[in-house]
């Protein structure tokens, strides 16, 4: 192990908690647990087995990925630390607006919160101009949506919009 | 073979084909002048609008916008010294430089003229390669798909200039997402976890718009304040003669490179871009004008990359292994409208196949002229503020995963790729693992179960077959090369 690629970023406990460890040590627990879900699947009788069991496949996959994310950690260990740059606040704010948006679009209708979301963006990333972000984030979502109910005949799933469409 | 190359000509003969050819070309010009776009993101963006399209038509839509990005990401390159796809990236290197000292109109006629001469030149490759290896394939049974898919999983390793190792657990990923749902010789359910949404599996749209167009949302979201400076510049300029007799050997060099590369599953523009650079310099004759605006540079990187996407369509539509990113989303488009290509394609439908391929010529044609005529026009395109441009994407993403099934799980579903496609872009994690081990995830698994039905459950017997071994030793060369071109850089 290189003890001087912990010296670089504050010693071993900076380099137990840093983000790509924590994402290595997620690796393997999303392995384990799925591993241990292809035990409950369904088993072909043995007469009837083509090759091999529905299970076997997903775990020789599961397994090659827990023994390649063993080696990673190898390396993160045995290699110089990458810095990785901060998120800005900017990001987190959309990645907000990722989690909400299914949320209103479930709800209350698909194309409020499609406008919702592009006022949300367009503002977040900065446009000050309000109402040039108010006619793009509108009228783009209403455009989208004639193209994809006139031109290409989907139905969209009923709302508080939608409704006023349809009916 | 005279009647499958008069094929060739039917997306001209039609005037469907034809506003859809002019129109992917634009399309993909206009993609792959905004960086963080290009014809990958572009590609998958526009896959669930195909939906309402004949095959043909989609696919030509998806081919034109592949050849015209690859070459629109030149022109940002030289322009703003951001390249629009990361196959431009080794443009800039000289492009830019040859554009501040007010040779811009020069750079770009150069790379113009390079890319549409590096694409029709892999456009005969394709039509000469890909029925040889179609035919060679024909004879493969399932062991040998098995080790085939196989090979094309291990090439995988060397994606982009990330870790081997992240890209092959990417790739794995990606198969295990196509064992989501039935299983596809016993029906039974897989990872469904209660969910009756997933026993149909994981669709391919959701999960390519979220690892190309969203993660790259959230990309960009860290990027809102960059700001580009464009060089001013009058018009492109076709090569002059002696620009032209300079750079000849150049770009006849940088089409065979391309074309090979890109023949190979898995890479693509970019790393073709970059061999065609370093071996540009390499033969120069002023290599010390390198990084400084060496015309020939321009010519080396930009003829390789538009070379690499005739030599990557070989192995898409030849044996159903995706050459490159952008095949990978043009491959997902075959198979969402009911065709797996390979030999059996070859034989069943020359007119589909000879119609892509003459798209792809006529393609390199019209962005030729467009990129000549308009790449000032285009250049302006990148002056859209981030801020207007991805709330928009962010609509045609939703609605276009939307509309494929009419499902809510599907919107779901592409949203949370986009948040696992940045993560791991952020940790070095390649996505296009992750499309590519989809698509060819069920090929792996069908495969290797119906071998192993062949061989009575005996694993030991694949080793008794020749091109069983040959496509396992290559793919262990694929999995020591990217190792020691990386311990030589």
């Amino acid at each position: 192990m290189n003890s001087n690629s912990f010296e670089k970023k504050g010693g071993f406990l900076s380099a137990l908690f840093s983000s790509e460890l924590i994402l290595l040590f997620f690796i393997f627990c999303f392995s384990i647990f799925l591993f241990v879900t292809t035990f409950y699947f369904d088993e072909v009788p043995p007469i009837l087995v083509r090759g091999i069991q529905p299970a076997t496949f997903p775990k020789i996959l599961l397994g090659l990925i827990f023994s390649l994310n063993l080696l990673l950690v190898y390396f993160y260990f045995s290699r110089p630390k990458k810095d990785y740059e901060k998120q800005s606040r900017i990001f987190y704010k959309t990645v907000g607006i990722f989690i909400i948006f299914p949320l209103i679009a479930l709800k209350v209708d698909l194309i409020l919160a499609l406008m919702l979301s592009s006022i949300a963006i367009t503002y977040f990333w900065g446009e000050k101009n309000l109402l040039l972000n108010l006619f793009l984030s509108i009228v783009f979502p209403i455009l989208v949506f004639l193209l994809f109910e006139g031109v290409l005949g989907l139905r969209f799933p009923p709302g508080i919009l939608t409704n006023l469409y349809y009916n | 073979m005279i009647e499958n190359l008069s094929y060739m000509v039917a997306p001209i003969l039609s005037s469907k084909l034809l506003i859809i050819l002019f129109l992917g070309t634009l399309f993909g010009l206009i993609l792959g002048v905004l960086p963080g776009l290009g014809p990958t993101t572009g590609g998958a963006l526009i896959l669930p609008f195909t939906i309402t399209l004949d095959p043909l038509s989609a696919i030509v839509l998806l081919t034109a916008i592949y050849c015209a990005g690859t070459y629109g990401g030149a022109i940002t390159a030289i322009l703003i010294n951001t390249p629009g796809t990361p196959a431009a990236a080794a443009t800039c290197l000289d492009g830019y430089p040859l554009a501040q000292k007010g040779e811009a109109g020069r750079a770009l006629g150069m790379a113009t003229f390079g890319s549409a001469f590096g694409g029709l030149f892999s456009v005969i490759v394709l039509v000469f390669f890909a029925p040889i290896l179609a035919n060679i394939a024909y004879e493969f049974g399932q062991p040998e798909y098995f080790a085939l898919a196989i090979f094309g999983l291990t090439m995988l390793a060397s994606i982009g200039e990330g870790s081997p190792t992240k890209n092959l657990i990417a790739g794995a990923f990606g198969i295990l997402l196509s064992t989501v749902g039935k299983d596809v010789m016993a029906s039974i359910d897989r990872f469904t976890f209660g969910v009756n949404e997933l026993t149909e599996g994981i669709g391919f749209i959701p999960v390519v718009v979220g690892m190309f167009a969203m993660s790259e949302l959230l990309v960009q979201s860290n990027l809102t304040n960059q700001i580009f400076e464009r060089i001013a510049m009058k018009a492109v300029r076709l090569p002059s003669k002696d620009d032209f007799k300079y750079c000849f050997k150049t770009i006849l060099r940088s089409s065979g490179i391309g074309s090979f590369i890109g023949i190979l599953p898995a890479e693509g523009g970019t790393v073709a871009s970059l061999i065609g650079y370093s071996e540009a310099k390499r033969w120069s004759k002023k290599p010390e004008e390198f990084g400084k605006g060496a015309i020939d540079g321009i010519a080396g990187a930009e003829t390789a990359n538009n070379a690499a996407t005739g030599g990557a369509m070989v192995p898409t539509l030849a044996l159903g292994i995706p050459g490159s990113a952008t095949t990978a989303v043009i491959l997902t488009g075959l198979i969402i409208h009911g065709l797996r290509p390979g030999p059996d394609l070859f034989k069943e439908q020359p007119e589909f196949l000879y119609g892509i391929f003459g798209a792809m010529f006529f393609a390199n044609i019209l962005f030729f002229i467009f990129g000549f005529f308009g790449a000032k026009i285009f250049a302006r395109i990148t002056l859209i503020p981030n801020r207007l441009l991805w709330p928009m994407i962010f609509t045609l993403s939703v609605c276009g995963t939307y509309s494929l099934n009419q499902s809510f799980t599907d919107v779901f579903l592409m949203i949370s790729f986009g948040i696992i496609g940045y993560v791991m872009r952020k940790f070095g994690f390649s996505v296009v693992p992750v499309i590519i081990g989809l698509i060819l995830g069920q090929l792996v698994e069908l495969t290797l179960r119906q071998s192993l039905v062949i061989f009575d459950g005996d694993w030991t017997l694949f080793l008794t077959r020749p091109i069983v071994v040959t496509f396992f030793i290559l793919s262990v060369v694929a999995l020591i090369f990217p190792n020691i071109r990386k311990k030589n850089k």
